[in-house]
């Protein structure tokens, strides 16, 4: 045998078995073929099921890697609005900005105006009052602790700690701006650890009718990825040309980061993972192909060819590999999606592009592993193994 | 005899040791990387998460309301509350001190900035920047620069003994002005030893050492609220109980798990007249995204430990399996299955303790370097994992001949003998 043969066979099991399979040969090939696996049922069993689960769990290390980004940035997007749009030099965005903005994001985040003014209570305190669209800001800021949020005119949202200046009994109240007296009732609290604490929150139709003043700014929390975000800004930027469009930064390098860092540890338990797989694989296999010197030996005293030993158990080799990353690779599937299930309550779609990935480094192993041992079989003599030594 | 059998198996089939012992060396390498990893990856993660900002908020207790628009302080300055600076550095000395990644104290103050004749009104923070505070004998560097880790400055950090300061972004182009520049703010001339960017209101604002907001407020020591950032863990329903209504132990464990609740309980005893409370957006966030990522490693960590023990399996069923013929020979010498199997036994363990150990400290190699370059900060692996890792190892070990054994054991030694399986 020359490197010569093995190399290229090693490149095209498929094509030197299909060439076999023209040959007059066929028969007996294909048959030495299936009664190697059905004679040693057990064994051959053994060696499907470690390749297998190594094609298992390659398959769902691999789907899991290319979709946690994914995952994890939609548990970023509760942290709320990750571009602001403000007026330039202080003014308001135009007031058509906010559908101009809906139609620029085409269902890709949510978007929430608001506007502020300093009002004064009836014993003259200042308090910050905002106007809102509440059905967008119950998507946008998952984390308001809200006890009820209103759905009447007139009603407002209270922030914990304005509720004890305005309505301490929880009483209907009024707030002056300008001169302008509005009367309000308080549907419930919002609780946030931060400013809004201290402000009360109206409808924008309330608070337009009211004060007269316009959303000063557009809070967007848009979905993607870094690259699909700056596009999204520039867009927004070229759409909106009166608006001043920010990043909020804390955002989105926090996000960044931590989607790094995962997915870097990831990578490396996948590797580890694929690494041990791999072995397990190697292991299971050597040993049946090395248990089967007999049949080699035999094989070769009645004057089989080298070129058609390796071809025999590489095709068996590729064969199995085939049958287990194909078996494997659904299972993995399954394990990711079950993964995807329990961690992120969200399905990970199944990634074919994985598939070429298992199925390459599936055959790729498993030819090594029936290669391995007839290569350090091959310079051994056929009758010292038929005797057993 | 038996120990003599055994110690010639390993001196005279080194190979097939060597190979089971690698098998079984890589499996608890793995493992041990793993778990080190998965035990850690929480505290590695939050602390990454603390970018995004400060989660706990201490405030006066008796304050009026904040009037504040897009980060300009409307409120009278004289009006409200204050904490006492000297106070803050028992935020050290709660239970949970070492949680606690590092705080800020602000206090806004309204200026007016004059340069080139021009005059404006605007607001002035002041703020530690990287402040060396002490607290009985442990000292420690705290300020915006660990708690606001995006801010970031062109030019150079004022000294926070010095009366520097930073001007925002937005503010320094309206003014034209770099680093090295002097302006006046209320009346006092100051040195701008940097331009600060943080896509947020200070981009409008003057940033500065806490002392010079002091002075131009004319009330030394006073801080308006303080940002904490702290590590904790993921809220759940207990955390979320009120801890007036706990009975004794019930307490004790609550005001001993670093839940942002427990932790900002602890700072509002420790600061007095304070209010502290979770910044909602940070803290309950950072839970979600924490439980996420922690569960994804700990389903990753089984996969891991279910492959090397298979991998370990198969390595040992492969090693057992070729010695068929000494089983036989054994047997026809009249070893019975018992004394069989306590020699592979025995051979199984001792593989399985040495390639335990090598695999234990390979792994706590590995683990080190995963952190330190993912994280750039160690994943220490604690020794008492060791007896654990040593007992799955010799289990898989043993779980691994078991079967193998079983066959070999059953066999006719004649058959054996002659090679015909």
């Amino acid at each position: 045998m020359t490197d010569n043969v093995s190399h290229s066979e090693l490149r095209s099991p498929h094509e030197i078995a299909a060439r076999r399979a023209r040959s007059p040969h066929t028969s007996m090939f294909l048959r030495m073929l299936v009664r190697a696996a059905v004679l040693r049922r057990g064994r051959a069993l053994s060696a499907l099921f470690a390749m297998v689960v190594a094609a298992a769990v390659a398959t769902a290390v691999l789907n899991l890697y290319v979709d946690v980004q994914a995952k994890l940035r939609r548990e970023f997007r509760n942290y709320g609005a990750n571009i602001i749009l403000v007026g330039k030099d202080g003014a308001s965005p135009p007031a058509g900005a906010l559908p101009e903005v809906e139609s620029v994001l085409a269902g890709r985040g949510v978007v929430a105006p608001f506007a502020l003014v300093v009002a004064r209570t009836s014993d003259g305190q200042p308090i910050v009052v905002a106007g809102t669209d509440f059905d967008r800001v119950k998507q946008l800021n998952r984390w308001w602790s809200v006890s009820a949020w209103p759905s009447a005119p007139q009603e407002a949202l209270v922030g914990v700690r304005a509720l004890s200046v305005v309505s301490p009994k929880n009483q209907p109240f009024q707030l002056s701006f300008q001169g302008h007296i509005i009367h309000l009732t308080s549907a419930g609290t919002v609780r946030t650890g931060a400013s809004e604490d201290s402000r009360i929150y109206l409808s924008l139709a309330d608070f337009i009718s009211w004060t007269g003043v316009p959303a000063s700014t557009i809070e967007v929390a848009a979905a993607g990825s870094p690259e699909e975000i700056s596009a999204i800004m520039h867009e927004l930027e070229q759409a909106v040309p009166a608006a001043d469009v920010r990043p909020v930064r804390q955002i989105m390098e926090g996000e960044a980061r931590v989607l790094g860092k995962t997915r870097a540890t990831l990578l490396a338990a996948a590797v580890l993972i694929i690494l041990t797989a791999a072995l397990c694989v190697l292991s299971t296999l050597m040993g049946w192909v090395f248990d089967r010197r007999r049949d080699f030996a035999i094989m070769k005293t009645l004057g089989a060819s080298d070129r058609l030993l390796n071809g025999f158990f590489a095709a068996e080799a590729a064969a199995l590999g085939a049958a287990g990353a194909a078996i494997g690779f659904l299972l993995g599937i399954g394990i990711a999606a079950w993964i995807g299930r329990v961690n992120f309550h969200a399905p990970v779609v199944p990634r074919f592009s994985v598939l070429p990935f298992v199925l390459a480094g599936s055959m790729v192993v498993t030819l090594l592993s029936a290669i391995l041992p007839i290569w350090l079989l091959r310079r051994v003599q056929p009758a010292v193994i038929l005797r057993g030594e | 005899m038996f120990a003599r059998l055994v110690y010639e198996s390993f001196w005279r089939q080194k190979r097939r040791k060597l190979l089971a012992g690698a098998a079984i060396t890589l499996g608890v390498t793995v493992a041990t990387a793993m778990i080190a990893v998965a035990t850690d990856i929480g505290d590695k993660i939050n602390r990454e998460l603390r970018t995004i900002g400060a989660n706990l908020l201490i405030t006066p207790q008796e304050d009026t309301l904040d009037v504040e628009i897009g980060g300009i302080d409307l409120k009278p300055p004289s009006d409200g509350a204050f904490l006492n600076e000297a106070d803050l550095p028992r935020i050290k000395g709660t239970f949970w001190h070492n949680n606690i990644t590092g705080f800020a104290p602000m206090l806004p103050v309204n200026v007016t900035l004059q340069r080139d004749g021009r005059m404006e009104d605007l607001t002035l923070l002041g703020t530690y920047f990287a402040r060396r505070v002490s607290f009985g004998k442990e000292e420690f560097t705290t300020g915006v620069r660990s708690t606001h880790p995006w801010w970031k400055v062109a030019g150079a950090w004022p000294d926070d003994s010095s009366r520097d300061v930073l001007l925002g972004e937005r503010l320094a182009a309206r003014l034209s002005a770099t680093p090295g520049d002097e302006v006046t703010v209320s009346n006092r001339k100051v040195r701008v030893s940097g331009i600060l960017s943080t896509g947020g209101s200070e981009d409008e604002q003057i940033v500065a050492p806490i002392a010079f907001a002091q002075e131009i407020l004319n009330r030394p020591g006073a801080v308006r609220r303080v940002y904490v950032s702290a590590i904790t863990k993921p809220e759940d329903a207990f955390a979320r109980r009120d801890p007036k209504s706990m009975s004794g132990p019930v307490y004790d464990r609550w005001y001993c798990s670093p839940y942002a609740q427990s932790i900002a309980f602890q700072l509002q005893e420790a600061i007095p007249h304070s209010h502290a409370e979770q910044i909602r957006q940070v803290a309950q966030n950072e839970g979600a995204v924490l439980t996420r990522i922690e569960g994804l490693i700990f389903l990753i960590t089984l996969a891991a430990l279910f492959s090397s023990a298979l991998a370990v399996s198969a390595a040992m069923a492969t090693a057992i399996f070729e010695r068929r013929a000494e089983v036989g020979l054994m047997k026809a010498l009249g070893a019975g299955r018992l004394a069989v199997a306590s020699i592979f036994l025995a051979e199984a363990t001792l593989l399985a303790l040495i390639g335990g150990c090598v695999g234990f400290a390979v792994g706590g190699l590995l683990a080190r370097q995963i952190g330190r370059s993912i994280f750039n900060s160690q994943i220490a692996i604690s020794p008492v994992l060791l007896p654990v890792i040593l007992t799955i190892a010799v289990i898989v070990t043993f779980a691994g001949s078991a079967a193998a054994i079983r066959k070999a054991v059953r066999l006719d030694p004649v058959f054996a003998l002659r090679g015909e399986l």
